[in-house]
């Protein structure tokens, strides 16, 4: 009798626990959304918030009153950048989630694994060679790509042989890290002043040359790789109980590491080519959905994503007000406001 | 019926088992004992398919294990490795659910809660159901995992010293209900255990391992001998019957008096008081 009400007891706290955990994300989308239409009315020619969002509204299909300059600015300028914003730290929030989770560590990121500084080598080739007759526009960033992947599919090669533990692999790319900074400080030691300063540019991280035309792209493979993740969602979450006792529940092990390695670095890499190096999304933004819902895969990978693209959204906001009129890189604000937090968050699981 | 056949398996120049053959039937508990890095849990994981034996063959009933059909294998068992650590930020429940991961889905169905809330009920748990497993002792953890291989149904059940952190309490509850719960669903039940009278109590049928050979196999009763004991650990045991005239084993430690403290060989017995003494 005692049990069958401890039983019915169990089940309505882990639906509890469930309702809380959607609640929490619930929260971080209201704060995202916040985020993302301050994003929208910031910028040298401050708007109105109240424009900004009748724009919007007007935008998808409500029949709200808007000044047609309000409307180009908003439309073609401010919108592409303030979603991209919310994808490319989506992605980076997310990337990092799940490479923690492959290599069981919480310092493990694409960043820190080198796959940032990868594309930064391959975007500074690029502008180096020159775009042997593409348009720079698409050049760069396949260059980008391109370094990306074949830093991604060292990490691939290493992760297929066997007994390579996670910990090998974490320091194999740390070593990639060190190698690819090096070899950009090489490219920009060689080049020219302007060379110099434009791969600079480039890879202080920018999100202004985003275009309805990338988003596509960029859009576009993060919902194929976001779905692909979502179903592995168990999967992944029985991976982090051990290798051991992955493959003891029937989870193919090196199929999965694989497969998820694969889409990290695709997403990854998109993103990165399109907007240059953001630091410290891929690590902060998992931890902190850890904090908030746990390590259930099922919240844990939307949460990271919402939690990476809050940052980004607002450190986009924070880049053009902290000097009025002034447009910082959103690369270093993330950095700047990142590392506080950062040592919040390790000080804090300090117990 | 699991049946191994001439089975050799050698890591870098170590030689794990040897010429190993044996069957095991359903409904019985079976034990394997033998000393330290002897190949114990090599053999579980070679028949789990974890590790490629060089030679020999593994078969459960009709099916065959190989490198193909590996995950259709798989699913016939329910396996628990030794270790034991749960570094993870979640419950208790949703641990015990992933035994069942094929069936899971991203909205959990109330009647696999249930089936893993009545997993942890029979084992005396459920009060920790809702618990994050990061704030769980050692053994809690391991009666945990425990109700996590139950919940896979499997058909072979394996599991690599699963008392090693438990109370004498848990040791009893884990292993009446491997015991009761093998005979009533004809599981073929495959452990590793280091307590000899353990092993004597709850074996239907004894392994007993070392250097890779299968020594010794059996019931308790009839192949538990001071002679085995020591050819296998090297250990002097004495072996009397206990009320229910199951083997108890009963070690003997080295006597002082065998402590041997001469350096040119003169003197090679001392007796209790000087060697206190000294």
């Amino acid at each position: 009798m005692q049990s069958s009400g401890l039983l019915s007891d169990a089940i309505s706290n882990q639906r509890r626990s469930e309702q809380r955990r959607w609640f929490v994300m619930s929260i971080l989308f209201v704060v995202l959304i916040t985020s993302f239409i301050l994003d929208v009315a910031t910028g040298p020619s401050l708007l109105n918030i109240k424009e900004v969002a009748n724009a919007l509204l007007h935008l998808i299909g409500f029949d709200t009153p808007v000044d047609p300059t309000t409307e180009v600015i908003v439309t073609n300028l401010r919108l592409p950048i303030a979603i991209m914003a919310v994808i490319v730290g989506g992605v980076l929030g997310v990337g990092g989630a799940e490479m923690q989770t492959l290599l069981n560590n919480p310092m493990a990121s694409p960043y820190t694994l080198g796959m940032a500084a990868a594309a930064g080598f391959g975007a500074a080739m690029t502008l180096y060679v020159g775009s042997l007759g593409l348009n720079a526009n698409v050049a760069v960033p396949l260059g980008a790509f391109v370094c990306c992947m074949l830093a991604a599919a060292f990490l691939f090669a290493l992760a297929t042989m066997q007994h390579i533990s996670s910990g090998q692999l974490i320091l194999a790319g740390i070593a990639l890290l060190f190698l690819f900074q090096s070899l950009l400080s090489l490219v920009q030691f060689i080049s020219s002043p302007e060379l110099s300063q434009q791969i600079l540019f480039w890879l202080f991280g920018s999100l202004s040359k985003a275009s309805w035309s990338n988003l596509l792209i960029v859009g576009g493979v993060t919902l194929v790789c976001m779905v692909f993740l979502m179903k592995d969602a168990w999967k992944l979450t029985a991976l982090r109980l051990g290798e051991e006792r992955a493959k003891s529940l029937g989870v193919n092990v090196s199929r999965l590491r694989l497969k998820t390695l694969f889409i990290v670095a695709l997403m990854t890499a998109t993103v990165t080519s399109f907007v240059g190096i953001i630091g410290f999304i891929g690590i902060v933004a998992p931890n902190i959905a850890k904090i908030l819902v746990g390590e259930d895969q099922r919240f844990f990978i939307p949460l990271s994503f919402l939690i990476g693209a809050f940052l980004l959204s607002s450190a986009s906001v924070l880049s053009k007000v902290i000097v009025p009129g002034a447009l910082f890189p959103i690369g270093i604000v993330t950095a700047i406001i990142g590392v506080p937090f950062f040592f919040w968050l390790i000080l804090g699981k300090r117990r | 019926m699991l049946t191994v056949n001439q089975l050799n398996v050698t890591l870098d120049t170590l030689t794990l088992a040897k010429d190993m053959s044996f069957s095991l039937q359903p409904g019985k508990v079976n034990v394997i004992i033998g000393p330290n890095g002897t190949g114990k849990s090599t053999l579980l994981k070679t028949l789990f398919g974890d590790i490629k034996a060089q030679s020999g063959d593994i078969h459960f009933f009709d099916q065959t294990l190989t490198t193909k059909q590996l995950s259709a294998w798989r699913k016939l068992f329910g396996y628990m490795p030794q270790d034991i650590r749960l570094d993870i930020e979640l419950s208790v429940l949703e641990v015990v659910l992933l035994g069942q991961l094929d069936a899971l889905s991203l909205r959990l169905d109330d009647a696999l809660i249930e089936q893993a809330l009545s997993a942890l009920d029979k084992i005396g748990l459920l009060h920790l159901a809702n618990r994050s497993v990061n704030k769980l002792s050692g053994g809690q953890c391991q009666m945990i995992l425990f109700a996590q291989a139950l919940m896979r149904n499997p058909k072979i059940l394996m599991l690599d010293e699963p008392v090693s952190a438990l109370d004498l309490h848990f040791q009893h509850v884990l292993l009446d209900h491997l015991d009761e719960q093998t005979k009533q669903q004809g599981w073929v039940t495959l452990m590793v255990l280091h307590d000899l009278n353990l092993a004597a109590q709850y074996a239907d049928n004894l392994l007993v391992l070392k250097d890779g050979q299968l020594v010794k196999s059996g019931d308790p009763k009839d192949i538990l001998t001071p002679e085995l004991i020591k050819e296998v650990y090297g250990v002097q045991a004495e072996i009397s019957k206990d009320s229910h005239g199951l083997p108890f084993v009963r070690t003997i430690r080295r006597s002082r008096t065998e402590v041997n403290l001469s350096t040119d060989g003169k003197v090679t017995q001392l007796d209790k008081g000087i060697a206190n003494a000294i």
